[in-house]
């Protein structure tokens, strides 16, 4: 059936049909093949949080804060309680009284499972209500009586540190104003010396920039299913989490169960982008519903509470300066954060480095200097910061050094994309010490940015612009070049709450030659069921769809730390391989024998084992397998089976990057931006599955023009949250991007087994900056040199008319 | 999952039968139509009617776009994609075909009625500014028969209407003059967006010069409808783009929108001047056969 709808001939993003035959080919390794999960999910029978359904299982709601700051007076839940289909109704009095009431973030801060002494923002957790469906939960929460004692708010993150700002975390001991902790990176004197020889010789640029507070929003909100088994006391915990195993040991220090008593299963999870890797008191009231009422309870949110309560992302106000050569060469770049960390301190990053990976502010350049300052502060607005599509804050970071070098280009009256390719790090120099201390694995920058700028045409559209500008026509080119760290991380450096960043792996093959392997790892809609099983097949020769991905179910995998921070290809992707080397050597001494050769007269190729010079006397993987598990002597000392594990610790991160090219046009007259074209190209180390890489650039390339043009969480003064449905909350549609237009080059990592990089956070890293870029340069005409996301209509306009406010 | 209080709910079977029981269950009792408005406000408990009547077996009464010698009447159920997809409609009044493109997304269009959004009286709602234009009236049935309200007796302010308990809208009314023609822009954040103002306009050319011509305009302040001193200005004059400027500017002297996360009253103000503007020249255009 074909719905034509009349009218929309104007929207030209028209969809290229797909080559079936390039997508739909069985390779024994890498390449391009549908995806295994796909069969389930694209009809609708995948099986997410919600979906699971016990015998008696309750429901459970969350009575929330109306205030964004306020003392809880008190609490009167004696009608609720007299609600017939209400079976408990717990507050944080009741939770404190088990010592439950607070528990610790990813960040080391703590936070209220259920308020107890005041509220610290609008929606805060206030008490729960479990009811025998979910009707009668929400309806009991009416029921509840609170009483709140107003108290002034902070929200203009600028004013937290006023003298005389209220204390919003009087629960820390000695607090006496709001802030949250200070960090540093790079040589301060060498920068400031840098600058002050720019300042008499060469030339400084300064401005001042926004990445407002976004949100992840991922289609599934976040839930679980607690069950409480009565007899062994073992909790059973489906849950919405990108992280399984982190969690199980977070709810083992919290609720005080012992960790083999707990087990997480994350089933299909409909999106993630950093939202699902903290623990919210949603999870921890139902695990203690299910203990006290002895019943499986459900917890799902419902759109709103995603939005307002759970982890947002970004929030960062930046000052940028660079220091250059009048012909412009980049000297040394310096920055000053002030960072907005909401009520708790809920950021997702290793410990040691509370602002993420902002350290490669630095960019792909090679520079002379570099210092970062930042304060972080707490404010009356949910809390988080966690990682959302950003590997850890690079997202932060590629925006401002991107603005900062257009901002320069701008005060120089050069082309950005000359003053890109006159800075970047130049391929001999890797692996290249960062002036920040980041150890860049590998690159080869300009071929990239050539390419970029060869499939969009660059120089024709330098001219169509110039005419355009003739006519008083506005358009607008705009670059990015990123570079990213991901794949945490070394376990001496990286940890999260005293948890090491390796990742376990496991294989077995089984008699008949199929196998299963399982990931600590969890997707979210990244496709490791294909993924992994093409890793592996690269190495064996069992073809992927003849491996079984098992993952998300802490009784079933073996430990590591999850997926955020485009790690899973990085980490767990290289513990695949090293995993599938181990078997692969094991049956090639199986194969020996077998073909009565000695070890090192065999060689392997693509799943067959044959003795060298004697291209006739092979065996595969599926015979070795069944000879594995079969009657007769193996060779001397072997043991049976066919199968190993492995925990693998990386090394170093991995540094994918990206040349990113955008073109807008925007209506004068009315102020709204149309994202004309798109091209990207991008970097990621080896290519696994190259459609794959391509969906999550596509994924990613969607949510850069999202936040670039209409995605923020805004606050009015008291502290209300704006943006509680996805009518207020924009994200973007089909209509609003362009048909993608994506490349690649391929540098490999030299540290990982298979030299992949990560590709999961690339697209949504890079695009911000080119969006943004682009219409920056489309207001050339007006003297425009910077504007804040989100470039709404009305901002744009109000930009042109020289009243450009930060949206803060 | 957002869930909404608890209602009790009945299926209409005829106008006459849903009448009747809006007057027996008074003021508790909210017609459902398409939904789109009624339902999400009803999950987020920010309205709790207490009985939902069910008007959407009625289309045989309320579902029909019927064009008649020289007026165009529409039943209060027919649905956005109705009016979007007419092509006898889009040929006597292409101002809702332009608007329709732009209202909320397919799921909503396919669902969503002419009679809820007029009823719904949204000051963000598109149709009303289109219907304003087109200078539509309202039919509004209640036990004792049908009375006849212009747009601008219709809109009481925001989600305000002339529907009073009891009372059910049936149908729009749209004269149709020779000459004539109308045309509708719109801006808006994203697809699917409400609007962050937009405008309607309608003219009847008589020869060179407009006979008559009038403006609607949505989401620029409460009770927009029926900018009298446009009319007047537009009525007799030849069309220019100095015209339209001076017509656009009447337009934004009489917005009064506030400052949301939307965009500035400033943007909106000019927004309304923008796209009058605009309106006007397209439907000229197409009134004069140029478009
Ligand atoms: C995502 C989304 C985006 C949207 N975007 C836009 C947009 O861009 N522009 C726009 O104009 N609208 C937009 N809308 C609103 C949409 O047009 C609604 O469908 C419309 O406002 C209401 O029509 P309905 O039939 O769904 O009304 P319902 O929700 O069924 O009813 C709305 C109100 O009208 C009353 N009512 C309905 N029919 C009658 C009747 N015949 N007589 C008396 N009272 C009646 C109901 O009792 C209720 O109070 C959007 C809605 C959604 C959900």
């Amino acid at each position: 059936m074909t719905i034509t709808e009349p009218g929309v001939e104007e929207n030209a993003n028209a969809v290229p049909t797909p080559d079936n035959n390039l997508n739909d080919q069985k390779p024994t390794g890498f390449g391009r093949m549908l995806r295994k999960e796909d069969p389930r999910l694209v009809r609708g029978l995948g099986q997410f949080c919600d979906d699971v359904e016990l015998p008696g299982m309750l429901h459970l709601a969350i009575l929330r804060s109306p205030m964004a700051h306020a003392r809880i007076v008190s609490i009167d839940k004696t009608a609720a309680e007299a609600h017939p289909k209400v079976k408990a109704v717990i507050t944080g009095a009741d939770l404190a009284a088990q010592n439950l009431a607070w528990m610790p973030t990813l960040s080391n801060d703590v936070q209220a499972v259920l308020a107890t002494d005041k509220v610290r923002f609008q929606h805060q957790e206030v008490a729960f209500v479990v009811a025998e469906d979910r009707y009668s939960a929400r309806d009991a929460l009416e029921l509840i009586d609170v009483e709140y004692e107003w108290i002034d708010p902070v929200i203009d993150v600028r004013k937290a540190l006023d003298a005389d700002a209220p204390i919003i975390r009087d629960d820390l001991e000695g607090k006496t104003n709001n802030h949250c902790f200070e960090w540093e990176a790079g040589d301060k004197d060498a920068t400031d010396a840098v600058f002050a020889d720019a300042a008499e010789n060469g030339i400084i640029v300064t401005e001042d920039i926004v990445y407002p507070r976004v949100h992840p929003a991922p289609m599934e909100t976040c839930g679980c299913v607690a069950d409480v088994e009565r007899v062994s006391g073992k909790l059973t915990l489906w849950s919405t989490t990108q992280a399984p195993h982190a969690h199980r040991t977070v709810y083992a220090l919290v609720a005080g169960l012992p960790e083999h008593k707990i087990r997480i299963i994350a089933p299909d999870i409909g999106g993630g982008f950093g939202n699902k890797v903290p623990i919210y008191p949603g999870y921890v009231c139902a695990i203690v519903a299910s203990l006290v009422i002895g019943k499986p309870v459900k917890w799902m949110e419902d759109r709103t509470e995603n939005l307002v309560s759970t982890g947002f992302a970004r929030d960062y106000i930046m000052r940028g300066e660079i220091a250059a050569t009048k012909d412009g060469k980049i000297r040394a770049i310096r920055t000053n954060v002030l960072a907005d960390h909401g009520a708790f301190n809920g950021t997702a990053a290793p410990v040691k480095y509370p602002a993420g990976f902002f350290g490669v502010f630095t960019g792909s350049y090679d520079i002379e200097a570099a210092h970062a300052h930042m304060d972080a502060v707490y404010t009356n607005k949910a809390p988080g910061g966690v990682a959302y599509a950003c590997s850890f804050r690079i997202t932060e970071a590629v925006y401002l050094i991107e603005r900062m070098v257009d901002v320069l280009a701008y005060d120089l009256e050069m082309d950005p994309a000359e003053l890109r390719l006159k800075n970047f790090i130049q391929p001999e120099q890797f692996p290249y010490m960062s002036k920040t201390g980041w150890l860049y694995d590998s690159g080869d920058y300009e071929p990239a940015m050539r390419k970029a700028m060869d499939m969009i045409g660059y120089d024709e559209l330098r001219k169509e612009q110039a005419d355009k500008r003739e006519r008083g026509e506005l358009m607008g080119i705009g670059i990015a070049f990123f570079t990213e760290a991901v794949g945490a991380g070394p376990r001496k450096d990286m940890d999260i709450l005293g948890l090491g960043m390796a990742d376990g792996c496991e294989l077995r093959v089984h008699p008949t030659g199929k196998a299963v392997v399982r990931l600590s790892v969890k997707t979210q809609g990244q496709g490791h069921e294909t993924t992994f099983a093409q890793i592996v097949a690269e190495e064996i020769g069992i073809p992927p769809e003849d491996i079984d991905v098992v993952h998300g179910d802490t009784d079933n995998t073996p430990f590591g730390l999850g997926t955020y921070g485009s790690r899973s290809t990085p980490v767990s992707g290289a513990a695949a391989a090293l995993v599938a080397r181990k078997v692969r050597d094991k049956a090639q001494i199986i194969a020996s024998g077998m073909l009565e050769a000695s070890v090192a007269d065999i060689e392997y190729e693509a799943g067959t084992f044959r003795v060298k010079g004697d291209p006739e006397k092979s065996v595969t993987i599926q015979d070795i397998a069944m000879k594995a598990h079969g009657a007769g002597d193996l060779p001397e000392g072997l043991e049976g089976g066919l199968e190993a594990q492995i925990c693998y610790n990386p090394e170093n991160l991995t540094y994918p990057f990206g040349a990113y090219i955008c073109v807008v046009d925007i209506d004068s007259g009315t102020a709204e931006v149309k994202v004309r074209r798109f091209v990207a190209v991008d970097d990621c180390g080896t290519q696994i599955n190259p459609m794959i890489i391509e969906g999550q650039v596509h994924g990613g390339l969607t949510d850069g023009v999202g936040m670039a043009l209409m995605e923020m969480i805004s606050f009015d003064d008291e502290g209300n949250c704006l943006s509680g449905s996805l009518m207020d909350y924009l994200i973007p549609t089909a209509m609003e991007v362009p048909d993608w237009e994506t490349g690649h080059t391929v540098t490999p990592s030299p540290h990982h087994p298979i030299g992949a990089k990560g590709i999961g956070e690339s697209a949504t890293v890079g695009s911000p900056p080119a969006v943004v870029n682009a219409v920056v340069d489309a207001l050339k005409p007006y003297g425009i040199r910077h504007a804040d996301m989100p470039l709404t209509p009305s901002r744009v306009w109000e930009t042109m008319q020289g009243n450009h406010t930060p949206p803060i | 999952m957002q869930v909404p209080a608890p209602f009790e709910y009945e299926r209409a079977t005829s106008v006459d039968h849903a009448i009747a029981l809006m007057e027996r269950l008074g003021s508790e009792a909210r017609v459902v139509a398409g939904g789109h408005s009624l339902l999400p406000m009803m999950k987020l408990r920010l309205a709790t009617p207490e009985y939902l009547i069910d008007i959407n077996d009625l289309s045989a009464e309320l579902e029909y776009i019927r064009i008649e010698g020289a007026e165009v009447r529409i039943g209060a159920l027919t649905r956005h994609r109705q009016l979007l997809e007419s092509d006898d409609l889009a040929a006597v009044l292409p101002i809702f075909r332009d608007a329709e493109k732009v209202i909320a997304d397919p799921v909503v269009r396919n669902r969503g009625t002419l009679g809820g959004s007029l009823c719904q009286a949204d000051p963000s709602e598109d149709l009303s500014a289109v219907c304003d234009a087109v200078g539509a009236s309202c039919v509004i049935r209640n036990s004792s028969g049908d009375r006849v309200v212009s747009m601008h007796d219709f809109h009481r302010g925001p989600y305000e209407t002339a529907v009073a308990d009891g009372e059910m809208l049936t149908e729009i009314r749209i004269p149709l003059r020779p000459g004539s023609s109308s045309a509708y822009h719109k801006v808006e954040r994203r697809a699917g967006d409400w609007a962050v103002a937009s405008a309607g306009a309608a003219v009847t050319m008589d020869g060179d010069v407009i006979a008559d011509g009038r403006v609607g305009l949505c989401a620029v302040g409460p009770n927009l409808t029926n900018v009298e001193p446009i009319s007047a200005a537009l009525r007799g004059q030849a069309p220019s783009e100095e015209l339209y400027a001076l017509v656009g500017q009447i337009a934004a002297d009489n917005a009064d929108p506030s400052t949301d996360t939307r965009g500035t009253a400033a943007y909106k103000t000019h927004l309304a001047k923008e796209l009058t503007i605009r309106s006007l020249r397209k439907a000229v255009a197409r009134a004069t056969g140029q478009a």
